[in-house]
């Protein structure tokens, strides 16, 4: 069965988000990663990126296809991971922990709320 | 409506990730690609392979109508042997590449790609209807009746005669399937049923392919699973065989291979026996061996960081002079190698190993270098 913490938000596209004040972190769910397998490389979008919800902004390779990560909500990237750049298995191993993308400062911390919630993100999965 | 194997629910039950390819419902995976590639590499795998095709060439001119349409001699197969082989087009262009096994003086088995079964079927029959001595070969597509696996890796000879224990008839050379060399093959009973077990694969490593009617097709799997499992033997996916297929640097049909691409130019003019009388495509393929290719199938790494290089991705020469050369047909993470490995074509002045050379990765150009085939060689 697959992990959705119960304290995080997601999008329908598999990126989950973490919210501290107005600064949310995003990675992808345990369901992503086990659905694309071995990842081998990941790109991240650059710090000081202004993203809109929606806008694809990373990319995500495993052995055999590249998927398209899209930013679940708007705002300025001010960190990124460079420790999953540096060893992409983090994904797989801890897609909520050290497997995690990006973090931005949210223009909007209202968009949080059109996101899933964990009971419903489990239950779009787990069908 | 997608075809399924003969193996389909053994998928399922072992929880396969399964995707389409060329028109079937194939596993990608199990577990995954980079757990069934290692496997296959240190100890063994077993993949379906029932989806590829089986033709039937038999009568008294069935060696010569099939050496009227090869690139390869097969001319050359003993009884019990097998060759890799091409079929061309009047352009030299490949039809398919495939599996030529002398079953007996008159009976040829060629094991095709499965993406290509119509197209094959209908090439030969048409150059049948052509053939002066017609009416002493004919051409059967048994496709349908057989289903096939694959069991490759260094411990495979450990358990196969575990799985596989009885030589059929009396022609029989070998006496286990163990002892079976390269390219040789032999036939084998199971269940009542002739099977045919083959020293052949698409790994790069040791290790067999059994063809049997799709009727008993099951129960050799599940007799090669048990067997193999304390081997450590895993199922393996259609993921895992295009990596290994790629670290060994063999063709794959759509990739390498097309109607507008020769077996020069893909690098397997070996397999073209231009001294054993005329063949389809026999004359563009002389002179291109006389007086070269306008582009070569060459192997690249990635020589810094990157995303692995994947198909259609441009090639552009090396600084100071950057210009589109060519295009990534093979491309993907090597497990084995651990970095970017793929096979593309550009102009022979590129193909060069050791040559500098970049790809076009969403945009940005990544530097790669032309290396020697293949990227991996099983230890000897």
């Amino acid at each position: 069965m697959t992990n959705v913490p119960p304290d995080l938000k997601y999008a329908k596209t598999h990126e989950w988000v973490r919210v501290t004040g107005d600064t949310a972190t995003i990675g992808i769910t345990d369901h992503a990663q086990h659905e694309l397998t071995d990842v081998v490389f990941v790109e991240l979008p650059a710090k000081g990126r202004e993203l809109k919800a929606g806008e694809s902004c990373a990319v995500v390779e495993s052995v055999k296809t590249a998927s398209d990560i899209y930013s679940p909500v708007t705002g300025t990237v001010v960190e990124v991971n460079e420790a999953v750049v540096e060893n992409p298995a983090l994904v797989n191993t801890e897609p909520y922990a050290g497997g995690w993308f990006y973090k931005v400062k949210l223009s909007n911390p209202g968009d949080v709320g059109a996101l899933l919630g964990a009971a419903e993100y489990g239950q779009m999965v787990n069908q | 409506m997608l075809k399924r194997t003969p193996l389909f629910e053994a998928h399922q039950r072992l929880g396969a990730r399964l995707v389409e390819f060329g028109g079937w419902e194939m596993p990608v995976h199990y577990t995954s690609i980079m757990d069934e590639h290692h496997a296959v590499r240190t100890a063994a795998g077993i993949f379906d392979i029932s989806h590829m095709g089986e033709v039937m060439v038999s009568g008294a001119e069935a060696s010569n109508f099939l050496n009227a349409q090869l690139t390869n001699n097969i001319g050359k197969l003993d009884l019990g042997q097998g060759q890799y082989t091409l079929m061309c087009n009047e352009r030299g262009g490949v039809i398919d590449d495939l599996y030529a096994y002398r079953i007996s003086s008159f009976d040829f088995l060629l094991v095709v790609n499965a993406s290509r079964i119509e197209e094959d079927v209908a090439w030969l029959q048409k150059r049948h209807d052509a053939f002066p001595e017609r009416g002493r070969v004919d051409v059967r597509n048994l496709s349908d009746i057989f289903g096939a696996v694959a069991v490759q890796g260094p411990r495979v000879r450990e358990f196969i005669d575990l799985a596989i224990p009885r030589p059929a008839g009396s022609e029989a050379i070998a006496a286990r399937a163990s002892s079976l060399r390269k390219n040789e093959f032999d036939l084998f009973g199971f269940a009542d049923e002739t099977i045919y077990v083959a020293c052949t694969g698409y790994t790069g490593e040791d290790g067999f392919e059994v063809i049997a009617p799709a009727a008993v097709i099951e129960a050799i799997w599940n007799q090669i699973m048990e067997a193999g499992q304390p081997y450590g033997l895993k199922p393996c996916g259609l993921g895992a065989r295009d990596t290994l297929r790629t670290e060994a640097c063999y063709p794959l049909y759509g990739h390498e291979l097309d109607e507008n691409t020769t077996p020069i130019e893909a690098g397997v003019g070996f397999f073209v026996a231009l001294d054993k009388g005329d063949f389809v495509g026999r004359s563009v393929l002389a002179e291109q061996k006389a007086k070269g290719v306008a582009k070569r199938a060459v192997a690249f790494k990635m020589t810094d960081k990157s995303a692995p290089p994947r198909p259609h991705y441009p090639i552009w020469s090396a600084a100071p002079d950057e210009r589109h050369i060519g295009e990534v047909v093979s491309g993907t993470s090597s497990p084995t190698l651990n970095l970017g490995i793929g096979l593309g074509y550009v102009p022979p002045e590129f193909a060069k190993p050791g040559t500098p050379i970049q790809i076009e990765i969403r945009g940005r150009r990544s530097p790669a270098v032309v290396v020697q085939k293949p990227f991996y060689k099983k230890p000897v």
